[in-house]
C-alpha cells in the first residue's frame, strides 16, 4: 500500500515521513472514529479502519539509516490514507498486498 | 535547556508563593528553600481554568482530586505483573497478544475506555522499541504518564530514523542478526513492549519475575534485569 | 514543510536526556482535569491534540508538555463558549495564592 502525499494543515495523524511511501499490512488494528473529524467537533463517523502498516528502514530512510536491511518501522494508517501501491518504485520497496 | 517546569515538587506550606509577577519560572529564588517556586502563565492558566469550570458546575469540586488519586496508582509495575505472568503462563500470554483488553481483565486490571493497548513480544531474533514521534501516546492507563525523555523532542524525532543509536545511548546493543522494529504509535493503539525473558529464571517465582522487568524495558529501550547470579 | 509537532525523522544528533522529573503538583491536575473533561465528553483527544497543533512553532518548542496542554485546553474551553480569556486572565492573576 502507498501512503497519500497530501500535504494537509489541518489534524491529522498521518507522520510526514511516510507520506508517499510503500509498505505492506502488517495487521489491521481495528476500527476508530475517524480523528480528523472529531478533532473538530464532529462524531468522527463513520469509524475508519486502521491499518498497521509495515516500511522497511532502508527503503525509508536510504543511507541515512544505520542498521541492517532487517530492520523495520511500523505505523498506524487510516484506511482514507492509503491507496494501492500499484507498481512498486523500485526493488527496495517492500510488496503491497 | 530550562523550560520552567524542571522543579521540585511542590510542598504545599501555606506560605508558599506562587503566582507573583515573575513570568519566567527560574528567576524568582528564595534562598534557602528549594521549594521556591514561580508558576509559568500556562500553569496559572490551567488552574484558573479548573477553578472556573468547578464554579460554573462544568466538573465536580472533587472531580480533579479523584482522577489524581486513580493515576496515582497506575505504575510501570502494573505492565511489569502482566509481563511476568505472560512469561509464566504461555496461553496467558498468547491472549495478550492477540486480546490485550481480555488479557488484562483476567487478571484484574478493568478495561479503561478510550484508546486501545497493543503488545508487541520481543523475542531472540526480533527486537521492538516504541515512540509517538507526533505527540507522546504511551500506554498511560496502565503504566502510568510516560517518562520526560519519551517525550522529548530528541526521542521523538530520532526513534524513527536512528533506533539502533538511541538505544545505544541507553546501553542498549544488538547486532545484525537482531530484527529492530520501530513502532510509531501514530493513531489510537498504545503499544507496551512484552521483554523477552532474561537467561537463568526458569523456576523462579512470578513475583520475582515481576521485580526484573524495568519500565524500560516496556518501551523497548531497556531489556529487563538479569537476576543475581548468587542469590 | 512538516507542521512543528511532526517530527518523526527530523535531523537530530542531540542525545536523549534521560533525566526525569517528578511531576509537580499543577502538571498532574492538568492531566486529571484533561481526563475529567474527556469522561464528561467536554473534549475528546482528537481536539485537545489539534488545539497543541495550533500553537505556533516557536512557542511550541518553548513549552512544556503539560503547558501545551494548558495551551491546547483553554483554546478548546474558549472555543466551547465555556469560559472566556477574560475570565481565565483575571482568575490566573489571583489563583496562585489560592491554590497555595
Amino acid at each position: 500500500m502507498r501512503v497519500l502525499e497530501s500535504m494537509v494543515d489541518t489534524h491529522h495523524r498521518t507522520p510526514g515521513y511516510i507520506k508517499g511511501r510503500v509498505g505492506r499490512v502488517e495487521a489491521l488494528s481495528g476500527s476508530f472514529y475517524d480523528p480528523e473529524d472529531r478533532a473538530y467537533g464532529g462524531s468522527g463517523l463513520p469509524k475508519r479502519e486502521l491499518y498497521l502498516i509495515e516500511f522497511g528502514m532502508l527503503s525509508l530512510w536510504g543511507l541515512r539509516y544505520r542498521g541492517g536491511e532487517e530492520d523495520k518501522l511500523l505505523v498506524d494508517i487510516y484506511e482514507h490514507w492509503l491507496e494501492p501501491a500499484g507498481d512498486p518504485a523500485g526493488p527496495r520497496v517492500d510488496h503491497g498486498f | 535547556m530550562n523550560i520552567g517546569w524542571n522543579r521540585p515538587a511542590i510542598r504545599r506550606d501555606p506560605g508558599l508563593t506562587m503566582g507573583s509577577d515573575h513570568d519566567h519560572p527560574g528567576d524568582h529564588h528564595h534562598p534557602g528553600t528549594e521549594e521556591d517556586i514561580t508558576l509559568s502563565q500556562p500553569a496559572r492558566r490551567l488552574l484558573a481554568m479548573e477553578e472556573l469550570l468547578v464554579e460554573k458546575g462544568v466538573i465536580g469540586a472533587d472531580d480533579v482530586r479523584r482522577v489524581m488519586d486513580v493515576i496515582a496508582a497506575r505504575s510501570p509495575v502494573d505492565g511489569a505483573r502482566v509481563v511476568a505472568r505472560a512469561w509464566m503462563d504461555p496461553a496467558f500470554k498468547l491472549r495478550l497478544l492477540e486480546d490485550p483488553r481480555a488479557a488484562l481483565a483476567e487478571v484484574g486490571y478493568p478495561p479503561v475506555s478510550g484508546s486501545k493497548l497493543a503488545v508487541v513480544e520481543n523475542t531472540e531474533r526480533v527486537h521492538h522499541l516504541v515512540v509517538c514521534s507526533l505527540c507522546s501516546c504511551y500506554p498511560t492507563s496502565l503504566l502510568g504518564p510516560p517518562p520526560d525523555w519519551y517525550k522529548s523532542f530528541a526521542y521523538r524525532s530520532r526513534a524513527v530514523v536512528d533506533p539502533r543509536g538511541v538505544m545505544r545511548e541507553f546501553g542498549l546493543e544488538f547486532g545484525e542478526g537482531v530484527e529492530v522494529r520501530v513502532v510509531d504509535s501514530a493513531a489510537d493503539l498504545r503499544y507496551m513492549v512484552l521483554p523477552l525473558r532474561p537467561e537463568g529464571t526458569e523456576g523462579m517465582a512470578e513475583e520475582e519475575l515481576v521485580a526484573l522487568v524495568t519500565r524500560d524495558s516496556l518501551v523497548g529501550v531497556g531489556v529487563p534485569n538479569q537476576p543475581a547470579v548468587n542469590p | 514543510m512538516n507542521a512543528v509537532h511532526d517530527m518523526g525523522g527530523l535531523p537530530s544528533e542531540q542525545p536523549i536526556d534521560r533525566s526525569e522529573h517528578h511531576l509537580m503538583e499543577w502538571e498532574r491536575r492538568t492531566g486529571a482535569l484533561v481526563d475529567v473533561l474527556r469522561e464528561k465528553r467536554v473534549i475528546n483527544t482528537d481536539e485537545l491534540r489539534r488545539g497543541i497543533e495550533a500553537i505556533p512553532p516557536d512557542e511550541y518548542r518553548r513549552l512544556g508538555y503539560y503547558e501545551r496542554w494548558s495551551t491546547s485546553l483553554e483554546i478548546l474551553l474558549v472555543e466551547k463558549g465555556l469560559l472566556t480569556k477574560q475570565e481565565i486572565d483575571g482568575r490566573a492573576a489571583t489563583v496562585g495564592a489560592r491554590w497555595a
